[in-house]
């Protein structure tokens, strides 16, 4: 007998379904955009539920063990062998989209716009992430479309912090901040480019007028 | 003159961020910003972790390998085009079901049995956990009760369709049915509710 595969969404998104229906359910996701919608949908109530499930403070110790872990593994490339994985099914699933020329990857297209502009550029399909020293990332879209995350002190008065995007030894105004933000970058980030900020003058300046105390490697 | 901000480590403020943007953090090897996830979500993941496996060690390692796997896996986060909230608690949730299948616990104990809260971090931790704890908990009254049981053994007993089906003496079908339309429901309750997943 055939499986509906459409009924196994909402026992996948509840961890529901046994090993191998996963693995079935997962396979059948990797090609169906009807239930990578419908399981998208699904998705955030059944986190929600997370919250009905109160409980005490978790130990003091537990926090401290988890970041020693985690400095421990520093070069963070390690692949976490996981049983299960929702990732997978759905890098597939946006080979295959890109395969077929669906500009729109489906999840960019289903979830809600979102103020963060970090988070609606990595919602487009093949974004991807630059880091600016330990101080933030870059986040950048095929299209050029682009954000930083960047953690810096408040700028003194009198100054602000200005963004560049920096390609062929010219460097364009990509805007300005005035501390810790997640800023839209005003000018499509290509190849080649580096995106680099330097504190200006208060209202900025057209030039850089120092290096950039930290800016991205150059953009693949 | 011009100063640029000086070279030693700058006044981290992460607070202001939104969970995607320390997530991307976190992919870039940003240890303070895996700790500032931990302080979001570590509580709500324990109470989650400690509801399916009704062990403190067990529900401690669940948590442990969820919040490695977003230390591991954050640039992969960027393929889900999810919230970073929901990413981060299924995969707590993932972990605390492999652990108690694993483990062969005794599952789906009645509601009854599960921990009581303790001691909260800080007033306002403890309002902000309250508030969202009630509207789900309220939201999961207003279900008729058989797709809420259908959640709840589901989802917080860990149990599969197929065992559930089996304990409560219906075909797989219905239940399939019961945990979708229980889902649909609950997510257009928690959307009238103004529920959102993310952080305050």
């Amino acid at each position: 007998m055939a499986t509906d595969h459409h009924a196994n969404v909402a026992p996948y998104a509840l961890d529901a379904l046994d090993a191998d229906e996963e693995r079935e359910f997962e396979a059948h996701l990797a090609s169906c955009e009807a239930c990578r919608e419908e399981l998208a949908s699904l998705r955030e109530a059944t986190a929600a539920l997370a919250y009905g499930a109160a409980g005490p403070v978790p130990p003091p110790e537990l926090k401290e063990r988890i970041l020693a872990e985690a400095a421990a593994e520093r070069p963070n490339v390690v692949t976490l062998p996981q049983r299960r994985s929702w990732t997978a099914p759905l890098a597939a699933a946006a080979a295959i989209a890109a395969a077929v020329a669906i500009g729109v990857g489906v999840f960019a297209a289903t979830r809600p716009a979102s103020n963060d502009p970090l988070a609606s550029v990595l919602a487009q399909p093949g974004a991807k992430l630059v880091p600016m020293g330990d101080q933030g990332a870059l986040a950048v879209a095929p299209d050029g479309t682009a954000a930083i995350a960047l953690t810096v002190p408040q700028a003194p008065s009198g100054k602000t912090y200005e963004a560049w995007v920096m390609r062929g030894g010219s460097a364009q105004r990509a805007g300005l901040f005035s501390g810790t933000t997640v800023l839209r970058i005003d000018r499509p980030v290509k190849p080649g480019s580096v995106v680099g900020v330097t504190l200006e003058r208060a209202g900025g300046v057209d030039a850089p007028t120092s290096k950039p105390f930290v800016a991205t490697q150059e953009v693949s | 003159m011009l100063t640029v901000p000086p070279p030693t480590r700058p006044t981290r403020d992460l607070a202001r961020l939104s969970d995607e943007a320390l997530l991307s953090l976190v992919a870039a090897s940003d240890d303070d910003a895996l700790a500032a996830l931990y302080d979001r979500f570590g509580r709500v993941a324990y109470g989650l972790a400690l509801r399916i496996l009704r062990d403190e060690t067990l529900a401690q390692d669940a948590v442990q390998e969820a919040f490695l796997g977003v230390w591991r896996n954050a640039d992969r986060f960027l393929a889900e085009r999810a919230k970073a909230s929901t990413w981060i608690l299924t995969l707590v949730h993932r972990r605390s079901v492999d652990l108690v299948r694993r483990e062969d616990i005794r599952r789906g104990e009645p509601l009854e049995r599960a921990p009581e809260p303790a001691t909260p971090t800080t007033a306002e931790d403890e309002a902000s956990l309250g508030f969202r704890r009630r509207l789900v908990q309220e939201a999961l009254t207003q279900l008729p009760a058989e797709q809420r049981e259908a959640l709840e053994l589901g989802y917080y007993g860990g149990l599969s369709q197929s065992e559930l089906a089996e304990r409560l003496g219906q075909p797989l079908g219905t239940i399939k049915s019961r945990m979708f339309t229980g889902l649909s429901r609950l997510r257009d309750l928690l959307d009238e509710a103004g529920l959102e997943g993310s952080y305050p």
